[in-house]
């Protein structure tokens, strides 16, 4: 069931060939069985997923279905969700149950979707291997020793190992693409401001972004045609209509030019993946697509950009969880201080303080102009890099990430090799421009991840490359071991 | 020494909008604890600002008021730090590009000298909630109805040199504010506060002394009480060779003093930077000058126009264009009276001395504008002179009904008929012979002490209704026997 597309399954549901209640029991029951080995939820919600799949096929009886009505689905677990725990991964909000859902996951269920629970992620979206979890890291469904990278690694992984089939992600430095890659999935990072982040807990308010996680770029787009529109209890999104994006999947792409920037292909890129991703740009050249090579020369300065911006955004953010009001407080605080002090200390990991830390340091007086000022220089600098790209090519592509999944613990204490493995995807999120991951290719039985990047708004066009792509090849369509027969 | 004051004011002004500066929220005051709240205003995970319209018209309208440069592009930046009635951990508030940039008030102080003010800034900011210290077992309650309201935040120059050119920039603020409509000027439910930094130099020195900030002062009389012991507690320091600390002050009504709250070391660093929640606001030429256009009369404008149109002193239309409220009570008024120093002489009388006995704004008056015209058209047509109309008003104030009732049911309607008040004064006459026969005795330097009796007697026996513009001369004539 699990290998089959979402539009597949919609029609078995619009025939009646299968009812919805009895498509949410059996992903529930492969949840059961498979995810003690992935730990790729950290709720699951069998009596809402119940409920949403009865009001399901109620539509499906009285034809009034989407393309999603009734399909199992499950959010990243910063998505607020009403009645329904929402942690961000987090011991600080370990008890938080929203009264209120977010935007994201409201437009879904309204397209009919059922969510079957809420997944694992790096605490508050801080991380690329996923194993700064409260509730325990996440495996690789390809390898139980590996990561599945992160920081929506229980959404990538939860597709990979057909627990759902589809998820949502949230992307600030590469969250969605990373993941994707190292799980063989396809994911998109919409444009900044063409999803709303209203009820999304935010990391980077100016560079989150949350986006669809499914096997296939067309499943991908029956997601964003839910989640995707301006929304007015957000400032920052776009007013823009949204395109249809099922409807030009399957032009062709005789004539795309696509870009490849140099920088992408230097040192520190693995030759394996580096190859992948050159066999996949001349089956793109087989489909008529021509190729060109780019520079972004500032691609080295969105390391030490990003890693400015997004804590010093992060170390306010994150000021609201005080013990006051919701989530985690300490026990008999002595005072003011006390109760701030012990809440944060207790309720946040060690890679969320290291960030509000580094944050509150670049923001303080004296250091300001240094540090913040100088980085959203850097982020223009990027932005315009991009721009001047986008003029001559049609899509930019290179790898996701440097290498394929790393094992598990490998680079927990090495901080620096952590962040560098955010190299191709951070100067996305910094331009705000969108961009996907779609897999292209098995190393050492690992995926490997093509990224392909767009002009701002152009997620129908990136949909229709990477579909036509996947039209030709199946390395979407492969599935782990782990994951058969259950 | 002799010490010169420096002083400079931050005003923050609630702004009257409906709701929130980032929330649907309701604004309110005196609601159940947090009954006006939305996400937004609790600080939830994932909630988001949205920024209300309708401030931002107020604040380019009071930017315009003060013949301001205004923001074209404004942004609004995170001020943050930890506090429990702060629910996100930050104020949302404008550091770098405010709405409003430089303007001046010029400001008229009771002398009768005006001196002008510079205003550095006026931004847009929101509230922060309040912390309930009582009823709470030695625990702390937050109410967040407050959290997120719309303050405009109004920073002077260090352009005022005495307590009473403080008072009076306040005034003008407030009457500015309220003529404009954007503020309901309400001190004591905290609608307007004022932050007073204050520092001393001896006289004739160019640099600046080190200064305090007296924090949230609510009250006119506050504002100026707290000037003068602050200045009095500095002087009292450098007098004696000592060193002012720059901290930030309490001023207690109460023990009319200063107290030290925290000192510069104490002060949080804010780290301000632009908030990403919020796009730039960005205004057009368009868009600022349908405001300016839209403008109403302006508390100096109205003076001017007192004078011209009315031919009020300056002194007179100053203090009936002080609050809208008041000046259109006197306009209102005197469309009916049609005789301005009457209706200003009234209005600034015996109306304002009943309004200040009650504690009473004009805008609660028990009397309305027009009702009160009226009377003031009896005393014009002679039916009742001025004492029996101050008699009038009062029974006006309580409700007994308009001039006219109250002059018909009470009969107080002025004897104006000759032959009556002939009558009257026969009678008089008749009754106080010897004075009769006293006064015919003595020379016209006596005779005029000695009319006065008559008069009073004359009056008494009329109730006060005999027109006494009528009394003298018959008086006059019948005593002297004619």
């Amino acid at each position: 069931m699990f290998e089959q597309s979402i539009s597949t399954l919609a029609q078995k549901l619009r025939d009646k060939d299968i009812s919805s209640v009895e498509l949410t029991r059996h992903f529930l029951a492969r949840i059961a069985k498979l995810d003690t080995q992935l730990n790729s939820f950290i709720t699951v919600d069998e009596k809402k997923a119940l409920e949403q799949a009865v009001a399901a096929d109620h539509l499906l009886k009285i034809g009034q279905a989407t393309a999603l009505t009734g399909i199992p689905i499950a959010h990243k677990d910063l998505f607020c969700t009403e009645g329904t725990l929402t942690t961000c991964g987090s011991k600080m909000l370990n008890n938080f149950i929203p009264p209120y859902e977010s935007t994201v996951t409201h437009r879904i269920q309204q397209a009919g979707a059922v969510m079957l629970g809420k997944t694992n992620m790096d605490e508050f979206a801080m991380g690329s291997s996923n194993e700064n979890s409260f509730y325990g890291a996440v495996k690789n469904p390809w390898n139980l020793d590996k990561v599945p990278g992160g920081s929506s690694g229980g959404s990538a992984a939860a597709v990979a190992a057909g627990l759902v089939m589809a998820t949502t992600g949230t992307d600030t430095g590469g969250s969605i693409r990373q993941p994707a890659s190292f799980c063989g999935i396809t994911g998109l990072k919409p444009t900044y401001g063409r999803v709303s982040r209203f009820g999304m807990i935010a990391y980077a308010s100016s560079l989150d972004q949350a986006g669809p996680m499914a096997k296939s770029a067309e499943d991908c787009a029956h997601l964003m045609q839910a989640m995707a529109g301006f929304d007015d209890k957000d400032s920052t999104s776009a007013e823009k209509p949204t395109d249809d994006y099922l409807e030009n999947l399957n032009a062709p792409l005789t004539g795309l030019i696509i870009g490849l920037p140099k920088e992408y292909f230097g040192d520190g890129l693995d030759s394996n993946v580096a190859n992948a991703i050159m066999t996949a740009i001349k089956e793109f050249e087989k489909l008529g697509a021509t190729v060109k090579e780019i520079s972004l020369p500032n691609l080295q300065l969105s390391i030490p950009s990003y890693y400015v911006i997004a804590p010093s955004e992060a170390s306010s953010n994150l000021s609201r969880f005080d013990g006051v009001r919701f989530g985690h407080r300490c026990e008999n605080p002595k005072d003011l201080l006390d109760m701030y002090m012990r809440t944060r200390a207790e309720g946040f990991g060690t890679e969320v303080q290291k960030r509000i830390m580094v944050g509150t340091y670049a923001l303080s007086e004296g250091y300001y102009d240094a540090y913040y000022v100088k980085a959203q220089k850097i982020r223009r600098l990027i932005k315009n890099d991009f721009v001047k790209a986008l003029e001559e090519v049609d899509v930019i592509m290179g790898p996701v990430a440097p290498t394929t999944a790393f094992d598990l613990g490998s680079k927990t204490n090495d901080p620096v090799a952590m962040y560098l493995e955010d190299i191709y995807t951070l100067s996305v999120n910094l331009a705000g421009i969108p961009a996907m991951s779609i897999p292209a290719g098995f190393i050492d039985g690992m995926p490997v991840g093509l990224q392909i990047m767009g002009n701002y708004f152009a997620e129908a066009k990136l949909l229709n490359v990477a579909h036509q792509y996947q039209q030709h090849t199946d390395w979407h369509l492969q599935t782990p071991s782990m994951a058969k027969g259950a | 020494m002799n010490w010169e004051v420096v002083i400079g004011l931050e005003i923050h002004t609630q702004l009257s909008t409906k709701s929130k500066l980032f929330s649907g929220a309701a604004v309110g005051f005196g609601a159940e604890p947090n009954t006006q709240t939305t996400l937004v205003d609790l600080g939830m995970p994932g909630a988001l600002p949205v920024f209300n319209k309708e401030a931002l018209r107020m604040a380019v309208m009071f930017g315009h008021a003060i013949n301001a440069e205004i923001g074209m592009t404004s942004v609004f930046a995170r001020k943050n730090y930890f506090y429990p009635d702060l629910p996100k951990g930050y104020q949302t508030s404008q550091m770098d590009h405010p709405i409003v940039g430089k303007g001046y008030l010029d400001v008229m102080l009771d002398d009768g000298t005006t001196s002008r003010i510079g205003i550095t800034r006026a931004h847009l900011e929101e509230d922060a909630g309040k912390s309930l210290h009582e009823d709470f077992q030695g625990m702390t309650g937050i109410d967040l109805n407050r959290s997120s309201t719309p303050l405009l935040e109004i920073v002077s120059e260090p352009d005022i040199r005495s307590a009473k050119e403080a008072v009076a920039y306040v005034k003008m603020i407030h009457s500015i504010v309220t003529y404009l409509g954007i503020c309901d000027g309400n001190m004591a439910e905290g609608s307007m506060r004022c932050d007073i930094n204050l520092s001393l130099r001896p006289k004739g020195q160019k640099e600046y002394g080190t200064r305090t900030e007296i924090k949230n002062v609510n009250s006119f009389r506050f504002i100026e009480k707290a000037i003068y012991t602050e200045i009095e507690r500095q002087a009292d320091i450098l007098e004696d060779g000592g060193r002012i600390i720059q901290e930030t002050r309490l001023y207690d009504p109460e023990k009319n003093e200063t107290r030290s709250m925290r000192s510069k070391e104490d002060a949080n660093d804010y780290r301000y930077f632009p908030c990403p929640d919020l796009l730039p606001v960005v205004l057009t030429q368009v868009y600022v000058d349908d405001i300016k256009a839209s403008l109403p009369e302006l508390p100096s404008q109205k003076a001017a126009r007192f004078q011209s149109e009315h031919g009020l002193s300056e002194y007179d239309a100053n203090v009936l264009s002080s609050s809208r409220a008041m000046a259109d009570y006197f306009e209102t008024a005197n469309a009916v009276v049609k005789d301005p120093k009457l209706t200003a002489n009234w209005v600034m009388g015996e109306l304002s001395k009943l309004l200040n006995q009650e504690q009473l704004d004009i805008e609660n008056c028990p009397v309305n504008a027009t009702a009160f015209g009226e009377l003031l058209v009896r005393i014009q047509d002679n039916t009742i002179n001025g004492k029996t109309a101050k008699d009038i008003l009062q029974a006006m104030w309580d409700g007994e009904g308009s001039a006219d009732e109250i002059i018909e049911a009470k009969g107080l309607k002025q004897v104006t008929d000759t032959g009556a008040i002939e009558a009257m004064i026969q009678t008089i006459l008749n009754a106080n012979t010897a004075q009769v026969e006293q006064y015919r005795a003595s020379d016209e330097d006596k005779r005029k002490k000695m009319i006065g009796f008559f008069v009073g007697q004359v009056m008494k026996a009329s109730q006060g209704k005999a027109n006494p513009g009528m009394v003298n001369p018959i008086l006059v004539k019948m005593l002297k026997g004619e």
